[in-house]
């Protein structure tokens, strides 16, 4: 196919695009493949707007007389809108755009076209390889994994059991504590049982140590499931396990819930009421407190009660993970650096297999009816902002990359949130085909606009408050786009300023203070050698003395 | 004194409101000023001083087994829960509490026995570090059109302004006299704020006792002469911050409003911020919200919704803000007023300056500030915070409000005031602590009758003294910005947890960044001696430029690290302020530890509790369930 068929109007002159918070200007609109392109003609300043059309979640035409507009709305949740003279252009523009933002083949996706501009210092394809992540976790606890490969063998015959996954170790924390998850086992209403499975889950605590079993649907939920086929394990096959349900919404709950907070932090209402029922009732304050508490029980367990946590749901590709992640940010200050923060979105995302393409189809705009949307990255990285900003110096990255990596999950140049799992990434050829979105991050050159300039390393285990009072709505997703930011940035730049300069001061009078100690030390050395040069002539002297006294006796 | 019948009472715990913890066990103090808890279970010496005239109220909860529960609600937001062993002992501090909680003469506050060990002469001139006159004189007053009148020296015109006031030139005294006669308890208008660029002012006073149809002449004569003191504009507003209904109601009491028809050339306006009883019963909502027990999320939005406390916060800021376009973008002067004009008339004036004029955003002009539009202009400091046994009708959170509303705006603006939001809760401790006299009573003229100025301290000197610590890092400088354009959509509110969750330290976010860029800056002025020390001491021995050398600059880096990672962390919040004399309010924690920290950190880390909610698998595994540290 030819993106130049679906493009029936490549050019539109004299069009005008509204941005709120910004001048509108008149410009060119042009259409390519995978991008609009809008140009203002005034050459002193150049404006230039690119947006993937994969960025855009709907479009709405509005006309008046020959006038028409297209409200363009995103994934990353700007709204524009563009006037376009011509009833004609106008309605061939906009119906271009549908069609080029809701291609259905993957492989015509941008990430397949995108040619990088800039070198890659290191390939992000390689950079988290499971064997890679493992040499370091052998190395730190060669002696564990011994015991991995011992329960290796009851893997296989415990997948009878489970949906999908297997029980799988994510993450040591002084050896005898393991987080591992899981899907939900097979018991059905008839209460199945696998051997296999209570031997591998058994397997991984010591005799006498306990277990939890977190279950991230209600209990009524897990009930429930049983009648699909589903269902949780029976306490008697699991004698050291604990269960506890701690209810996470999912799917289309969340979804549902995501579009109704746009839509209130979009409301220019000046009713204060309003806003907060809205806020209230779009409940997605609460899904970030339950995930978040989910997520320092499963913390809890391990630090406070030395007990090893398995995290399950239905599939534990959604709510599971998010558990999971949030845990190990947690308790690992390594989850807390660029690199351990990336490492951790390939383990426990990209290798969990979260279905990132059917999630990420369609952003708060959306009117489909299709049920595979949901925001569980978005809520993840939103409790991993509110964690942030409950502990603004544990964090290497700032709230900025956090903000990028919301927007690359819905659309980007990169392949590396395209697909849903592990094996459909590997048929895509992703790693040969596309470029990965941690080469673009990793150089030093983009890195420092993600760096936190009021990081100290913190060895601790950071537990964040939840509650309510606590917890905030995340404005730099939510409102970024409703109110100028200029007076945040400017904040940001001076709090850059003041750890910078204070940094460069230290080096000053450390750097100073080295060369005064080396020259005092050359200066001892100097002095001691003359004096050792004296001593030896003294000593010459009264060896000539001698000398004389006895020729001369 | 002789409101303490037992002065001192063991075996006391202090129960945590939030966590699970278990409860601290010490002993209980009274002293003439403070209430003092003496933690003796923790590991170091743990205190909590409650400052009698910051208890709002004292409640005696029902007999528990533990012991009697006794109730402290303070003003600046900290709820304490005592419990003592002996009923007999409960019930003896808790009269004691109650007496000396609500003095009933003056002169048991405070202020009149505060000694800071400070030279007379040093406390006069304490007390002359704001001064007025030079405000007015830089907003070029007096010129042509205004001058400061001391018409009301005696306290004729109106007794509870101050003897000197700003009034038009144009404005002659039957004009001001006829003018105070038509006004509510006398309160002309007089000038709040000038806008030097523009000349449009900003004025204030009280309702006119216009009833439904009385007019007088001197009073259309004045708002006459404040509209032709700006002769840029050929109208002016009138703004009525009360909604219409009230101000409709206040008629058939011979008071009322403005007629358009009657006053040329004005625009008038209502902005309907709703009256002091509507506030205190929303603070009240608000606190009870804020009281809550692990509150789910919705329950707190619900409550905050229904305590409608932003929604008056947003009120006040909007009308701040249409003063500050009025003045800056129509050019026009205001006229504003509510009922007596001095509670939401006080908020909103001193809130468009703000807006308009930098100079009020520094330090010495925040101070500035509360004293013209809040203590001179007579805003009843004394009646409502309740300093002394009184009509609680009359009590009502008007300045916590103005006080919010400015931290509202640091949240939007964080490079554009001098200070830090410590300053903010400092002011608003101080305003019910009745330590200095600066609050005290209801008006100029009554603090002068309680001789304030010659027994008291003032509040400001004490403030500048900690200016290193109650300022904001972030500051850009007085020329930075200048006037502010608040945006006042209802999400740019946000809840003050800061404020209403103070004493909740659990709360807060374990580190703070005011407090990291504080001991930055502290630690910026160790570095820069340092740095010139030695390169003074470099000179004398030859070398490479030290900044040159990279290999050495990488030393130096490595070791700045290590030298952060020793700062302590801070987990607990910012510690509670502390009182100039040197006693502190609230939790005060000696250790700085890293270790205590963490462990507290930790402590602190609440909601979770395993043991709610769990659907316990096996029962033999009982024994070790988990248990909440």
């Amino acid at each position: 196919m030819e993106f130049a068929e679906l493009i029936k109007t490549p050019r539109a002159d004299n069009a005008v695009l509204h941005r709120p918070f910004h001048p509108t200007v008149e410009g060119t609109l042009c259409l390519t493949g995978h991008h609009l392109i809008f140009s203002s003609r005034r050459q002193d300043n150049e404006e230039e707007l690119w947006l993937l059309h994969s960025n855009i979640d709907c479009i709405e035409k509005r006309f008046l007389g020959s006038l028409g507009s297209i409200v363009i709305k995103c994934k990353d949740l700007r709204i524009i809108q563009l006037d376009i003279p011509g009833m004609e252009e106008c309605l061939n523009i906009a119906s271009s755009i549908e069609a080029l933002s809701t291609l259905d083949s993957v492989t015509l996706m941008y990430p397949f076209f995108y040619r990088p501009m800039f070198e890659i210092v290191e390939d992000g394809w390689s950079a988290f390889l499971p064997e890679k992540e493992f040499e370091v976790l052998n190395s730190v606890v060669s002696c564990f994994l011994s015991f991995i490969l011992s329960i290796c063998i009851y893997v296989r015959r415990s997948l009878r059991l489970r949906v999908l996954r297997l029980c799988f170790l994510i993450w040591d924390y002084l050896f005898p504590q393991v987080m591992m998850r899981s899907s939900q086992p097979l018991t059905g209403t008839n209460g199945r049982r696998c051997k296999e499975d209570e031997k591998l889950v058994n397997a991984t605590l010591r005799p006498g140590k306990r277990g939890y079993i977190i279950d991230t649907r209600s209990l009524n939920a897990a009930q429930q499931a049983r009648a699909k086929g589903g269902g949780f394990e029976q306490e008697v096959y699991y004698p050291q396990w604990r269960r506890i349900h701690r209810c996470i919404e999912r799917f289309n709950i969340l979804q549902e819930s995501l579009i109704k907070l746009v839509e209130a932090c979009n409301d220019q209402s000046h009713n204060m009421d309003r806003w907060l029922s809205k806020l209230e009732a779009s409940n997605w304050m609460t899904y970030i407190k339950e995930i978040l508490t989910a997520a320092c029980l499963a913390a809890q367990c391990i630090d406070r009660e030395g007990a090893s946590v398995l995290v399950h749901g239905t599939e534990g590709t959604d709510s599971t993970l998010q558990v999971t992640s949030l845990a190990q940010i947690i308790l690992d200050p390594d989850c807390r650096t660029i690199q351990g923060f990336e490492s951790l979105l390939v383990r426990e995302w990209l290798q969990a297999g979260h279905p990132f393409q059917q999630r990420c189809a369609q952003s708060a705009y959306s009117n489909s009816k299709q049920k595979l949307e949901a925001p569980v990255f978005l809520l993840f990285l939103d409790c991993v902002w509110q964690i942030l900003h409950q502990f603004p110096c544990s964090f290497e990255f700032n709230e900025h990359f956090l903000v990028t990596l919301f927007e690359h999950a819905y659309a980007s140049q990169f392949g590396t949130f395209l697909g849903n799992n592990e094996n459909e990434r590997s048929k895509l050829k992703l790693q040969q085909k596309t470029m990965s979105l941690w080469s673009w991050v990793n150089q030093p050159k983009e890195l420092k606009n993600f760096q936190n300039p009021l990081f100290e390393a913190n060895s601790l285990v950071i537990w964040p408050s939840v509650a309510p009072q606590s917890l905030q709505l995340w404005e730099g997703v939510f409102l970024r786009w409703n109110r100028p930011s200029r007076f945040l940035d400017e904040a940001e730049e001076e709090m850059k300023k003041i750890v910078d300069y204070n940094r460069f001061l230290q080096d000053k009078v450390n750097s100073m203070r080295k060369q005064i100690m080396e020259k005092e030390t050359e200066d001892r050395i100097d002095r001691m050698d003359k004096m050792d040069r004296m001593d030896k002539m003294d000593e010459m002297d009264e060896m000539d003395e001698m000398d004389e006294m006895q020729e001369n006796p | 004194m002789e409101h303490i019948t037992t002065p001192k009472v063991e075996n006391v715990k202090l129960l945590d409101r939030y966590t699970n913890r278990k409860a601290a066990s010490g002993t209980l103090y009274l002293t003439a000023t403070h209430l003092i808890y003496v933690d003796a279970s923790a590991e170091v010496r743990k205190e909590t001083w409650i400052l009698h005239h910051h208890i709002a109220t004292v409640e005696k909860l029902p007999l528990t087994t533990a012991g009697c529960p006794l109730l402290i609600h303070c003003k600046n937001f900290h709820v304490a829960h005592f419990v003592i062993g002996q009923e007999r002992d409960c019930h003896e501090v808790y009269t004691s509490l109650l007496k000396l909680s609500q003095p009933v003469k003056p002169e048991e506050l405070y202020a009149f026995s505060y000694n800071p060990k400070m030279s007379k002469d040093n406390r006069e001139i304490g007390w002359k570090l704001i001064d007025l006159k030079v405000d007015y004189q830089r907003m070029g007053i007096p010129n042509d059109y205004w001058e400061i009148t001391d018409l009301n020296k005696d306290y004729e015109v109106c007794n509870t302004y101050p003897p000197e006031i700003v009034v038009p030139r144009a404005a002659s005294k039957a004009t001001v006299i006829g003018s105070s006669r038509f006004r509510s308890r006398g309160r002309i208008p007089v000038l709040s704020y000038l806008y030097k660029e523009n000349n449009a002012a900003i004025c204030r006073c009280s309702q006119p006792l216009s009833g439904f149809s009385a007019r007088c002449l001197e009073d259309e004569q004045m708002l006459q002469a404040i509209r032709e003191a700006n002769p840029g504009s050929p109208f002016m507003y009138v703004v009525d911050t009360r909604p219409k209904l009230n101000a409709m109601a206040n008629r058939a009491a011979g008071k009322g409003y403005e007629n358009e028809d009657n006053y040329d050339n004005i625009r008038f306006k209502f902005i309907g911020i709703e009256n002091i009883h509507v506030m205190r019963n929303s603070l009240q909502k608000l606190l009870e919200v804020c009281e809550t027990k692990s509150p789910s999320m919705s329950d707190f939005l619900t409550g905050l919704e229904n305590s409608g406390w932003l929604r008056h916060i947003k009120a006040v800021m909007d009308a701040s803000v249409f003063l500050a376009k009025a003045v800056k973008d129509e050019k026009a002067s205001v006229l504003v007023h509510c009922s007596d004009g001095w509670d939401r008339t006080a908020q909103v004036c001193s809130l468009a300056s703000l807006l308009l004029d930098p100079f009020y955003r520094t330090f010495k002009g925040f101070m500035v500030l509360i004293e013209k539009e809040w203590i001179a202009m007579g805003h009843k400091f004394s009646h409502r915070c309740g300093h002394l046994d009184g009509d609680p009708k009359e009590v009502s959170p008007v300045f916590t409000q103005f006080i919010e509303c400015v931290w509202q705006l640091m949240q939007q603006f964080p490079c554009t005031f001098e200070f830090n939001e410590h300053f903010l809760l400092e002011i608003h401790d101080h305003v019910y602590s009745c330590q200095f006299g600066n609050f005290l009573g209801t008006c100029h003229k009554e603090r002068e009758d309680l001789k304030i100025f010659e027994k008291t301290h003032s509040l400001w000197p004490f403030l500048l003294q900690k200016k290193q610590e109650l300022r904001n890092p972030l500051y850009r400088g007085f020329t930075a910005y200048k006037e502010l354009q608040p945006n006042t959509l209802p999400f740019s509110f946000q809840f003050w947890c800061g404020m209403y969750n103070r004493f909740d330290k659990g709360m807060h976010p374990k580190q703070c960044v005011l407090d990291h860029l504080l001991n930055c800056m502290n630690q910026k002025i160790k570095l820069e001696d340092n740095a010139s020390e030695l390169e003074n001491k470099l000179p004398f021995l030859d070398g490479p430029l030290p900044t040159e050398a990279s290999f050495l600059s990488k030393v130096g880096c490595a070791a700045s690290k290590t030298s952060m990672l020793n700062t302590p962390q801070d987990y607990e919040g910012k510690p509670p302020p502390v009182l100039t004399n040197g006693i502190s309010v609230g939790d005060t924690n000696v250790t700085s530890d890293v270790d205590q920290k963490n462990k507290e950190n930790l402590a602190n880390h609440r909601d979770l509790h395993l043991n709610d909610k769990v659907d316990v698998l096996n029962s033999e595994a009982k024994d070790g369930k988990p248990q909440h540290h």
